[in-house]
């Protein structure tokens, strides 16, 4: 007997059909299984029939797929007055047709049974449904509605018979189910061959409703199997997915400025990295708003457009505040370059605060947030889960090129303490740390850089003065006693100057001495010169004379022998004239 | 009491009745000829000329021919029958295999 071979049958990549819903299509890697029945369930409220009608509305909008909703709970008026607090649209798109509500009142059949039945006008109702607007989408909400009152056996037959019907009709199926609420148990639904199946859930933790969803099962595809949040808003579902590979970050070489001329001077002289995660630290007071606004300032002076987050003061009084040190941004807040989200962190999780600042930044496009400060949502909630949390906003800020500043409350003393603020710096790319320096019963800020990365940073601590013009640095002096700043330095400054001036004078004492030497000897020079002259004049002049003597002895000499030889010459003249 | 023709998706005739109006409306839901359907029919069919005595007016209709009505109708199980007279509207689901029960919910009235 030859064994039984089985034949290898290439797995087929499954084919998505996108949703449209914000953030899901990142987590389902494409969407749900096209053609393919999806079972969603989950607890009551939890968003169900929200997001299923979120699928055929962007179907709709984006994809212009017409969808059909088969409700079995809520009535065709019912749903479209709910749903009016989502910017759907819906009454327009029924009414162009590409969305087609119909209610199956399934209570009118409970109570009296005689005999066999089945589900048959169900599958009529169906059918005729997607006829009347050709759909490509279909919901069914929600499946539990059909037990009761009707023959489980005849149901689970049914509800069988309606997924293989589902996938014969080459429609994307999305089927609600409310689990552990009556008949339906997750058991029970697991017989019912779904390609995917959804889970979503509402819970209470913190006193804040927390929402989450998750994918139990996709058959053929790969996918993420974690918890994701999601918020409810006017726009409907928002998933926050966790970006699970460092997407390749589009980098920039290109530096900005901090603001503050001094700090970027300890930047390798140029700034920050465009797209860089900057975190400013330090314990309360220590100027951290202040920097972030600098930040802020010079940024928007060139047109460029910020969002701050502002989770302990009110935009207003940060205004006021920055105001009193030359920073006045509210025209920028006037011209829409600078926006303000401040909110309280503990109306909402953190992810939540993240999920609607990431929609701002998609409305607004910034290319500089703030977070100040970041410690106080981190208050709210399991450390290690926010962390996570973070470390996802941060990928996702740096895959769009945002450069961000956040400031907290943490010093490396509290890292000690509390290891989890380790990690968060361990995120950025560039680590401020704002200290007081307490000194001679003084308390005076200084400045400096932990780490930079990519960058050749300066390594000294300066100090940094608040004034009404803003935020300078000046450079600290180091003594033998260590950094000095404020009064101290003032004192060491003082001394110094004296040191310098005693020994300034001390200098210019003996350069008077010397001058008064060098006058001395050039008076020496000048009379010895003196004699010396006088003492050549008179030398000259003997010799002068000695001169005139010979030449007149000699002139004498020629003439005697002139008159010698006269006489000579007369006395022949006279002997031949005698002749 | 007389016979009626049984004719596939089409309504039936009046049935004479007693004061000029059928004590018992009846509507039969069915989808053309499963074997549910099949069935539904032939009992009511005996039940009505077992029971009614005329008294009845038998509508059977088809939803895969109209299923406009099953629509309007709110029809999800297959068969069903509304009992539109005597008030309080009420349905039977099932082939109506169930004799007793029909009639406990007809006799109701």
């Amino acid at each position: 007997m030859l064994p039984n071979t089985k034949k290898m049958v290439p797995a087929l990549k499954l084919i998505k059909v996108e949703t449209g819903i914000n953030g899901f299509d990142e987590i389902t890697d494409g969407g749900l299984p096209k053609n393919r029945p999806t079972i969603l369930c989950g607890n009551t409220g939890c968003g169900k029939t929200v997001m299923s009608m979120e699928f055929l509305v962007k179907g709709a909008v984006k994809f212009k797929e017409p969808g059909v909703f088969m409700s079995f709970e809520e009535t065709k008026d019912e749903l479209v007055t709910n749903m009016e607090s989502l910017h759907f649209g819906l009454e327009n798109l029924i009414k162009k047709k590409y969305i087609y509500i119909e209610y199956a009142e399934i209570n009118k059949d409970q109570g009296i049974e005689s005999g066999k039945y089945d589900l048959e006008g169900l599958f009529v109702r169906l059918q005729n449904a997607i006829d009347r607007i050709g759909a490509k989408r279909i919901v069914l909400d929600s499946l539990d509605a059909l037990f009761y009152g009707l023959n489980s056996k005849v149901l689970r037959q049914e509800i069988k018979r309606l997924f293989k019907w589902l996938k014969e009709k080459k429609i994307t199926a999305l089927i609600t189910a409310e689990i552990d609420n009556g008949l339906l148990t997750k058991s029970v639904l697991g017989q019912y061959t779904a390609d995917c199946v959804i889970e979503m859930d509402k819970r209470i933790f913190n006193q804040t409703t927390t929402r989450r969803l998750r994918i139990v099962k996709m058959r053929g595809s790969d996918h993420g199997i974690n918890e994701y949040p999601f918020i409810i808003d006017s726009s409907g579902l928002s998933v926050l997915p966790l970006i699970s590979q460092l997407k390749s970050q589009r980098l920039s070489d290109s530096r900005i400025t901090s603001g503050i001329k001094d700090l970027d001077g300890m930047l390798d002289g140029k700034g920050f990295f465009q797209g860089s995660s900057i975190l400013v630290s330090g314990s309360a007071g220590t100027g951290k708003t202040s920097i972030a606004i600098s930040l802020i300032h010079a940024t928007c002076k060139k047109k460029i457009r910020c969002l701050y987050c502002a989770f302990e003061e009110s935009s207003s009084q940060i205004t006021r505040n920055m105001r009193s040190i030359g920073l006045n941004i509210e025209p920028y807040v006037k011209s829409g370059s600078l926006r303000f989200y401040s909110s309280r962190p503990t109306l909402q999780n953190f992810e939540l605060h993240l999920i609607s600042i990431k929609k701002i930044i998609q409305e607004l496009r910034p290319e500089i947030i703030v977070l100040d400060p970041v410690t106080n949502l981190m208050s709210e909630g399991i450390n290690s889960e926010i962390r996570q949390m973070l470390a996802r906003f941060v990928d996702f800020l740096k895959g769009e090129n945002i450069t961000t500043l956040f400031t907290a409350a943490i010093t490396l003393e509290t890292i000690k303490s509390n290891p989890s603020d380790e990690g968060i710096s361990a995120m950025m790319d560039t680590w401020i740390l704002v200290r007081d320096i307490e000194q001679n019963g003084e308390r005076n800020r200084g400045i400096y850089v932990l780490k930079s990365r990519g960058m050749n940073h300066s390594t000294q601590v300066r100090e940094f003065l608040i004034t009404d013009k803003g935020i300078s640095l000046l450079p600290t002096y180091i003594s033998p006693d260590g950094i000095l700043t404020g009064s101290a330095k003032l004192e060491y400054t003082l001394k110094d100057e004296i040191q310098n001036t005693l020994r300034n004078n001390r200098m210019k004492h003996k350069e008077n001495e010397m001058e008064r030497k060098r006058k001395i000897l050039e008076g020496d020079i000048a009379r010895l010169k003196a004699d010396f002259e006088s003492e050549l004049t008179v030398l000259n002049q003997a010799k002068t004379e000695n001169d005139l003597k010979e030449e007149k002895k000699e002139e004498n000499k020629i003439e005697i022998s002139g008159l010698r030889n006269n006489l000579k010459s007369s006395s022949e003249k006279s002997k031949n004239k005698n002749k | 009491m007389s016979a009626f023709k049984k004719q596939q998706g089409g309504k039936y005739p009046v049935e004479p009745v007693k004061n000029g109006k059928p004590e018992y409306i009846l509507r039969l839901f069915v989808s053309g000829i499963l074997q549910n359907s099949v069935n539904a029919i032939k009992n009511i069919n005996q039940i009505c000329e077992q029971y009614l005595k005329g008294n009845y007016k038998l509508e059977i209709i088809d939803i895969y021919q109209q299923p406009d009505l099953a629509v309007s109708e709110q029809i999800i199980v297959i068969p069903v029958m509304i009992i539109k007279h005597p008030l309080p509207e009420r349905r039977i689901i099932g082939d109506l295999s169930d004799v007793e029960k029909v009639l406990e919910i007809l006799n109701c009235k």
